[in-house]
């Protein structure tokens, strides 16, 4: 620690952030249903993104149960298989993971994390919430519309998502489509919120640099996802058109049912590189802030500071950008000029540096560090593993020769899953484990998250790891039923059928979850205001949960960065960012 | 994907040059006590709703960038049949202009604190953006009669398209011209008014430059400009 003349610190600057003047609820509609408070908002976006994703977890179970014993169940056939893994996909990556991270993480942690009392414009917070609820129902209306919901698959690529022989043709794809341009309006009223807080509603003292690294995980996955949607946006309208309208923004001239289709001369790359422009995007819109709450359950159950904040920060950023030039790596075997194909190879590579010193200053952090096996570190620990096995077979998915054969294999479900699947919900459930007291004041019960933990990564494993081998085998993805083949041995449906067990015991353990969730609200141990003794504002408010406005009278003032933790001579193992250096009298500050 | 690759870019150049002013090499590990707050003199003056409105346009701005790529990616293909542009399309172009400089007027207006003169110049912007839409109807109308329909080629379809979806973001602009309006009929105290005024008067300088943008892709003559500036580079 430098020491820094008196002088220097004493002369506190007068405050820049004004006083917001607060929205006051006035009846029980406005507090709890109707609320522009964001912590309010936060935790409806979580509870409706988590029961939308219960709806895709028993879709997988149904998957599952066809892959692992087909012809045993006669209610799920071919075009219900394909509903439902688009659904699946489609939910868990945008409904539940994206507005989770984003509308539930960050709105509860960008204010508060900041030292700020609310979002900057509370009024369109709610309205963000409000229109993802709609998209949501949209969604889920697409289960009992006539045909069904869409079986495209979820990237939804043209010509066959509005081709007929697609189950959903009729009514599903258009109420996807519509859902996803409902979610994308509504998110951008969110997103704006979370990147102005950030910018100009944190507390005094609190620089950049001084922000936890999930706030700059949040902040940046939130400009990228402002940046990207716009071209899932346009992809939607456009692939709406041609459904309703005959247009032919991306539909070929072909052949349907023996008849030439009214469609011609569109083109599917078009599609593709307009989804995938937004695709490759989304998948590190999950992952920063992932990378984000990682960094921050490491550092405080580890009682280090994390290791290598700055290059932390550089890589979050670097991240960001180059993810705008990689789309094109999911389309190696659409047919692309041999130099694009090696250019977007060599990008996706370049973006395996700043994730490896993340992961190398993860493991740092945690190199003689005092851990606490507490369970979001559990959590924590299972994110970097998984991640790890995820990032790595990436990378042979991003080089061109090693794609072209395993495209379209189950190495490709195994891969993604490891790496935007179990990983991001590690992170969320590691976030959950450890905010959950500030937000109910309750502990969640250990005993049942640590059962929660081991039985989800252990499973997951057991899911996804013989997968590998699967798609190594050449077993095709998308496929309701592999049939009689000569390249693929009977032990590897015995696999299958292990796989599936494990899946329906993994998604056991999440209803566990659910138990502990609600269980714990009501009898879980009284938390205290910072019960992991961690350094960042959010853990030094005046109340737990925090009340209205967040902070009392004045807004806490920062002195210093998120990660003092063990700091040699200080008297605890941590020192809160609002607490002043010896020798300065606090101002606006909690004890 | 060269438009919104460009687009990109200058977000990130813009980012990146905000970026490098936020002390992002700063060791915040050995800097104890009030840090110098890089919001300072600059950050402070400037309303979160501008910066709100900034980042907004970022947005919109990635929206038409890309569908500015799609366009140049379909108009390729072989079945692309130019349509003729009707002349009504330039009177609207002067129209959204006039509606532009109007508030641009009612801005300066409020900078000298002239309620009158704030009023009857969004009462103009507002009513020539109405116009200009109105325009922009008879158009399609225009279209529609010579057999131009939506769905006969993919240059239609991106007509109607670019010219719905720019539309569609100036009706959002009128919401909140008409809530500007309001405020300062009731004679709401001119700093909140100032703030309205200029937040509008940007969107709207915004929203003609994506039209006079999109006017030169409709038109062929960014086509014909990338063309004479490749021919050069060659």
């Amino acid at each position: 620690m430098v020491d820094i003349p008196l002088d220097q610190v004493a002369g506190i600057p007068p405050a820049e952030v004004g006083e917001v003047e607060l929205y006051h609820p006035r009846s029980w509609w406005t507090r709890y249903v109707f609320s522009q408070d964001a912590k309010v908002i936060a935790v409806q976006y979580s509870i409706t993104a988590m029961s939308i994703g219960m709806v895709a977890l028993v879709l997988s179970w149904l998957m599952r149960l066809q892959l692992g014993f087909p012809g045993t169940f006669s209610f799920i056939d071919s075009n219900q298989y394909l509903q439902f893994i688009t659904m699946h996909g489609m939910i868990m990556v945008i409904y539940l993971l994206t507005a989770l991270f984003l509308g539930g993480f960050g709105n509860y942690l960008i204010p508060l994390m900041v030292g700020a009392r609310d979002m900057v414009f509370p009024y369109v917070n709610m309205l963000s919430y409000w229109v993802y609820l709609l998209a949501v129902l949209v969604l889920a209306a697409t289960f009992f519309v006539p045909g069904g919901p869409t079986g495209a698959g979820w990237t939804l690529y043209p010509p066959q998502a509005i081709l007929s022989g697609t189950p959903g043709q009729d009514w599903g794809i258009v109420f996807m489509l519509a859902s996803l341009i409902l979610f994308i309006i509504g998110f951008t009223m969110g997103g704006l919120n979370y990147v102005v807080t950030v910018l100009q509603a944190r507390t005094r003292g609190m620089t950049l640099m001084r922000m936890p690294l999930t706030v700059w995980g949040i902040f940046t996955a939130t400009v990228m996802a402002l940046l990207a949607f716009p071209a899932l946006f346009v992809a939607s309208v456009m692939l709406l058109l041609d459904r309703l309208l005959g247009t032919s923004f991306f539909m070929p001239t072909l052949v349907e049912m023996g008849q030439l289709s009214k469609y011609g001369g569109g083109s599917p790359i078009l599609f593709q590189h307009l989804f995938w422009f937004f695709g490759h995007p989304e998948v590190y819109i999950v992952a920063l802030p992932a990378f984000g709450i990682i960094s921050d359950l490491i550092s405080t159950h580890a009682r280090k500071n994390i290791f290598g904040y700055r290059m932390m920060v550089w890589a979050i950023v670097a991240i960001g950008a180059l993810s705008f030039v990689v789309w094109a790596h999911h389309m190696y075997v659409s047919g692309m000029h041999p130099y694009f194909g090696f250019f977007f190879a060599t990008t996706t590579l370049i973006i395996a540096i700043p994730t490896a010193i993340k992961v190398y200053n993860w493991v740092l952090t945690l190199w003689r560090g005092d851990i606490h096996l507490t369970v979001p570190m559990l959590f924590a620990l299972g994110f970097i593993v998984t991640f790890v096995n995820g990032g790595l077979t990436g990378l042979f998915l991003g080089n061109v020769v090693v794609d072209v054969p395993l495209s379209d294999t189950m190495f490709v479900v195994a891969h993604f899953h490891m790496v935007m699947g179990i990983a991001p919900i590690m992170a969320v459930f590691g976030g959950i484990y450890h905010w959950y007291p500030k937000v109910t004041g309750r502990m969640l019960n250990d005993l049942l998250g640590k059962f929660h933990f081991w039985v989800t990564f252990i499973g997951a494993y057991a899911v996804f790891f013989p997968m590998h081998y699967l798609g190594l085998l050449g077993m095709p993805r998308r496929y309701h039923d592999i049939g009689e083949t000569s390249f693929v041995p009977a032990s590897a449906h015995d696999l299958n059928a292990f796989m599936s067990v494990a899946a329906l015991i993994v998604g056991f353990a999440q209803l566990v979850f659910l138990f502990n969730l609600v269980w714990s609200l009501f009898k879980g141990k009284e938390a205290g205001g910072n019960p992991w003794g961690a350094t960042s504002l959010e853990w030094q408010t005046p109340e737990t949960p925090p009340g209205h406005g967040n902070w009392g009278k004045e807004l806490p003032v920062v002195y210093r960065w998120a990660y003092d933790y063990s700091v040699p001579g200080a008297a605890r193992d941590f020192v809160p960012q609002n607490e002043p250096p010896s020798g300065v009298v606090a101002q606006g500050a909690h004890p | 994907m060269s438009a919104v690759i460009l687009f990109m870019a200058t977000i990130a150049a813009i980012a990146g040059w905000w970026l490098s002013q936020q002390r992002l090499a700063a060791k915040p590990w050995l800097e104890e006590g009030v840090a110098v707050d890089f919001r300072g003199e600059r950050g402070a003056s400037v309303s979160p709703a501008k910066i709100g409105l900034g980042v907004f346009l970022a947005v919109v701005g990635s929206l038409f960038a890309l569908l500015i790529s799609a366009y140049s990616m379909r108009n390729t293909m072989v079945d692309w049949r130019e349509l003729p542009l009707p002349k009504l399309l330039w009177i609207n172009t002067g129209v959204l202009i006039i509606s532009s400089a109007a508030l641009q007027w009612s801005l300066m207006a409020a900078r000298r604190s002239d309620d009158e003169d704030v009023l009857v110049g969004l009462l103009v912007g507002g009513a020539s953006a109405v116009t200009f839409l109105a325009g922009q109807l008879v158009v399609w109308q225009q279209l529609n009669v010579a057999g131009y329909v939506v769905a006969s080629n993919p240059a239609n379809s991106f007509f109607y398209l670019i010219t719905a979806l720019h539309g569609l973001h100036l009706i959002g602009g009128l919401v909140a011209l008409g809530r500007t309006s309001a405020k300062v009929w009731r004679g709401a105290p001119m700093v909140q008014v100032r703030l309205s005024v200029e937040l509008c008067a940007i969107y709207w300088h915004f929203l003609l430059l994506v039209w006079l943008v999109l006017l030169g892709l409709l038109t062929g003559w960014t086509e014909n400009f990338v063309n004479i500036c490749r021919q050069l580079l060659t």
